[in-house]
């Protein structure tokens, strides 16, 4: 398959992340969704270290997933620390933080 | 010649290095030696002073202008400010005058305010004075005068406040320095415009190129003379900035001596003997100033005549004297000015000696209404007020006759109009006698008053009471008011000795400068004023004898109309002043130059200064400019805050916007 | 062979990443995020990234995954509330931007003008996308970025302690009486992390603080007038 179509699916799975991200309410689903644009830039790297024959996009999809379970981590760490504290799992209600 | 700039600067800096010391240590030295601290700064500065004459005169006459140069600031901008003196037969004049007088006077002092809370600060203040007043008449440029000018009239100032918590002497300390700004306004302004043609600010250099840099009565020679003369009057207190002299007799007696009879007030009369090139090249504004001289002297002798204040009969008479003085000086009788200035110090500060131990006797009272009779009680005190008086009335043989003659005799010389000023000369000469002998005779002639009986029985008279003697005011006697003590001639050696050298001087001080016969005075500034068209004239002997004899007889006339008055008639004054009521609330009220200038000057300044608070300050600054840029910084952070809302949802829609925008933008780039 | 593995693997990566954002309950969301993942280590495999594609399985799908679901079990996946939320406008927005955003990343790929997007790929050796190759990248060329990583790693291990931790902690009943100078150095108004965690406060507030240490004022001198 030309390299082409690779790099198109990851837009479209970047984009539904993208707007995910935007419309859910629930953090865990946000941090799932930031997952999916996660996962459609590893693809994207993939895609060009087979374009290029270069094995460099593949070291960068390694530590790319490194970097999103460090940040799964210490997301889902403050979910259960908030939840702890009795406070709605909810962005929306969340705003205390506002000008 | 380096002994002689030697000299001149260890007079001009010995009162300074007293003031400091006084000033500094003054406290603990115990009794009066803070007086005796300030005398000895000054005797040391008069030493000096008699030291620069000798090698003055050593010096060929030709030589005797030199300029000592301590510091050269920079020539920056062509203006060339150096810190130097001008030492030539004028200023070494006028500093042997200056710190002579001052170290009676300070001798005198030592005594005079003793037990007054303010002693040491007293000493101090009057050592800066004369510091500022050698400054002042040692200057070689105009920008160490202007210096010396803004000190002294700083100095007068402190020294007219000294006793601070009165209301009344702060105010007059205000007055006085409000008007001298005001000289010092016209001062630098007219030095600029001086400046401005001939573009050196050193006196011997502005003199030499005065001829060539001015065209003859150009308009710009005219102004600044007549600007310096603004300076001139302020400081001298001609009309009509003259209403803060009566009002500075707030200061105690020493200060009144030393600052408003013998120095800060002849600073004017300096000031245009120094300028003479300058003002002969413009005769319109030196005919200016002899007409307001002569119009000083006559008004002021007609206030004096009707004040009740013992003080300020003598303020009026020293104001009156200046004019002569001035008129002197702008008629070209340099000489005989300057030695009417020399003698005028001699007999004035005598007479504001006398006058304070008098008032001590009263126990702090000035007015004329409630002294008499102390002929027998003070002789001392009375023998040198009439040796004072009689000097100022022109009674030969005593020193004010030769010098007061000297100048009417120059003027009348002059011819022309000038005979106007030469016959209010001689009416001025007869007021002087009628005001002053007025003065004496009702001090000491007549019925004792209580206080007198008391001193005949050796008593000083203590009030219990402290009082503002002008307004009557209880007060106490701590810092900033009068000490509980008065000290009167009688008792203190060193007010005596002060006194008996000053009246010697008033006696024979008019030897040095008999019209025809002694020439010491005209030959000893003869260097200075070479470069004088008018300098050098000889009148008449028909009209020098005439000139004597009228001044004589003037004086003397003055005096038997005096004695008529006040003494063989007493109840005459009384009917004179109610006939003649409205010319008596004339001269009582001082011809209204104080309502006018209120009316004129302080009214529209006060008005002018609310209208800034309450409008301009309030509305617009305030409100406008402040408030205006604070408004639109609040509002400017108000709708931007908005975009904080709290909302994780909003933030990421901005960062896609954001990077869709860059994006596209980075592709239509591409 | 390879386009028919090809439209399986991405339409399956494309149904999971729409399951995750269109399903309500959270489990069922992260369950699709695992089809998807699995969907993406199969495109993997085919540009020759076996090693990437293992780890994918066993990393993100194996051991981040479950991880989620753990965090779901206990927090408890309860259904979004059916109202609209403070932010429902954003819903529209947000397709208007996915939609822009597709079209930005396509034409930035496609129309990009690289020359090797409508091929296979440049040639290639046998031993491409290998775990030989990559470690040997790895412990060479890009050393640095691989330690970091495991450091990133470390730090990100410790905070989810730190955060997760249980009120009353690991060392609570020790950490409760004891004041160290930084609480007396402390204004009144800041906390500690511990506190902040769901920890108790070590200090009292501040009222109570104030109160304490505010000197003992004795009104018990008579105004004495003169």
């Amino acid at each position: 398959m030309d390299i082409g179509w690779y790099l198109a699916v990851s837009a479209l799975i970047f984009t539904i992340g993208a707007a995910g991200v935007l419309t859910r309410r629930s953090p865990l689903v946000i941090l799932l969704c930031l997952e999916l644009m996660l996962n459609a830039a590893n693809l994207a790297l993939i895609a060009f270290s087979r374009m290029h024959g270069n094995a460099d996009g593949q070291i960068f999809a390694i530590i790319v997933m490194v970097v999103a379970a460090c940040e799964v981590t210490i997301g889902l760490g403050i979910i259960v620390a908030m939840h702890r504290r009795r406070l709605p799992i909810d962005v929306d209600e969340l705003r205390e933080l506002q000008g | 010649m380096t002994s002689l700039k030697l000299f001149a600067w260890v007079t001009l800096l010995a009162p300074l290095a007293g003031a400091i010391l006084t000033g500094l240590v003054g406290r603990r030295l115990p009794g009066r030696g803070a007086g005796y601290l300030g005398t000895a700064a000054l005797a040391v500065s008069f030493a000096a002073a008699i030291g620069a004459l000798v090698s003055l005169q050593g010096l060929a006459a030709q030589q005797r202008q030199v300029v000592s140069v301590a510091w050269d600031y920079a020539n920056t901008v062509g203006v060339d400010a150096q810190l130097s003196l001008l030492l030539d037969p004028l200023s070494i004049f006028m500093i042997l005058v200056v710190s002579g007088v001052s170290m009676l006077i300070h001798l005198y002092s030592i005594s005079y305010l003793d037990s007054d809370e303010g002693y040491v600060r007293f000493f101090a203040y009057l050592n800066y004075f004369v510091f500022s007043m050698l400054l002042l008449v040692l200057a070689g440029n105009f920008f160490v005068l202007i210096i010396g000018w803004a000190f002294v009239g700083a100095a007068s100032y402190m020294l007219i406040s000294f006793w601070y918590r009165r209301g009344t002497a702060t105010g007059a300390g205000i007055k006085a320095f409000v008007i001298n700004v005001l000289g010092d306004v016209g001062l630098v302004l007219g030095t600029f415009f001086i400046f401005k043609h001939v573009g050196t600010l050193d006196f011997l250099g502005t003199f030499a190129k005065a001829k060539t840099s001015f065209d003859p009565g150009s308009a710009d020679l005219t102004a600044g003379c007549i600007l310096l003369l603004v300076g001139a009057f302020a400081k001298s207190a001609q009309i009509p900035l003259h209403t803060w002299l009566p009002d500075a007799m707030e200061g105690p007696t020493p200060v009144s001596a030393l600052i408003h009879a013998a120095t800060m007030v002849t600073a004017g009369v300096y000031l245009i003997a120094r300028m003479h090139p300058l003002f002969e090249l413009a005769p319109s504004a030196a005919d200016v100033g002899a007409v307001i001289g002569c119009l000083t002297l006559l008004v002021a002798g007609t206030i004096a005549i009707a004040q009740t204040d013992l003080k300020r009969v003598i303020a009026y008479s020293t104001m009156s004297q200046i004019g002569a003085m001035i008129m002197a000086v702008r008629a070209g009788a340099y000489a005989a000015g300057l030695f009417h200035l020399m003698t005028h110090a001699f007999f004035k500060a005598l007479l504001f000696m006398s006058a304070g131990s008098i008032i001590a006797a009263m126990a702090g009272q000035q007015d004329l209404d409630k002294m008499g009779g102390f002929k027998r009680a003070m002789p001392f005190t009375f023998g040198c007020m009439c040796i004072g008086g009689l000097a100022l009335a022109g009674i030969p043989p005593f020193s004010g006759f030769f010098s007061k003659d000297e100048i009417l005799l120059l003027i009348g010389d002059r011819g022309g109009w000038y005979w106007i000023l030469y016959a209010a000369g001689y009416v001025g000469a007869f007021l002087t006698g009628v005001y002053t002998f007025r003065m004496i005779f009702r001090a000491f002639y007549g019925e004792p008053v209580r206080e007198a009986r008391e001193l005949e029985e050796g008593h000083l008279h203590h009030a219990e009471i402290h009082t503002n003697p002008g307004t009557g005011e209880i007060e106490d006697t701590d810092v900033g008011f009068p000490g509980p003590d008065h000290h009167i001639a009688e008792r203190e050696p060193s007010m005596k000795l002060a006194m008996g050298t000053l009246a010697l001087l008033a006696t024979v001080g008019g030897f040095l400068q008999i019209p025809k016969v002694t020439h010491v005075i005209d030959h000893f500034l003869a260097p200075s004023f070479r470069d004088s068209a008018l300098y050098a004239r000889e009148p008449g002997n028909g009209l020098l004898a005439f000139g004597l004899v009228l001044g004589a007889a003037c004086g003397l006339a003055g005096i038997a109309v005096a004695y008529y008055v006040w003494v063989k008639n007493p109840g005459l004054s009384e009917r004179v002043r109610l006939r003649l009521a409205p010319l008596h609330r004339l001269f009582v009220n001082k011809w209204y130059f104080d309502e006018l200038i209120d009316m004129v000057v302080v009214r529209p300044s006060r008005w002018f200064g609310s209208f800034a608070q309450q409008t301009f300050e309030r509305v617009f600054v305030n409100g406008v400019l402040v408030g205006g840029t604070t408004g639109v910084v609040r509002a400017g952070s108000s709708a931007v805050r908005a975009a904080q809302t709290g909302f994780l949802r909003y933030y990421a829609a901005l960062v896609v916007l954001g990077m869709v925008v860059m994006a596209f933008y980075f592709l239509v780039a591409a | 062979m390879v386009e028919v593995l090809f439209f399986v693997a991405g339409i399956g990566a494309i149904a999971g990443a729409i399951g995750v954002i269109a399903v309500r309950n959270p489990f069922f969301s992260v369950l699709a995020l695992v089809s998807h993942l699995l969907c993406l280590a199969a495109l993997f495999l085919l540009l020759h990234a076996e090693f990437v594609a293992a780890a994918q399985v066993v990393v993100y799908a194996g051991a981040v995954m479950v991880l989620y679901v753990f965090v779901v079990a206990y927090v408890g996946g309860q259904d979004e509330p059916l109202g609209p939320g403070a932010g429902s406008g954003l819903r529209p927005v947000s397709m208007v931007f996915g939609a822009l955003l597709f079209i930005e990343l396509c034409a930035a790929t496609l129309g990009s003008g690289l020359k090797l997007v409508d091929t296979n790929g440049a040639h290639i050796d046998p031993g491409f996308g290998s775990a030989a190759q990559i470690g040997q990248l790895l412990l060479t060329r890009f050393l640095l970025p691989f330690e970091a990583a495991s450091f990133l790693l470390l730090i990100a291990a410790v905070g989810a302690v730190v955060l997760a931790r249980r009120r009353g902690g690991l060392t609570a009943a020790e950490d409760q009486a004891r004041y160290t100078a930084m609480d007396l150095l402390r204004p009144a108004y800041t906390g500690t992390m511990a506190e902040g965690v769901g920890g108790t406060r070590r200090l009292p507030p501040v009222s109570e603080r104030a109160a304490a240490t505010a000197p003992a004022e004795a009104p018990a001198v008579p105004v004495q007038d003169d």
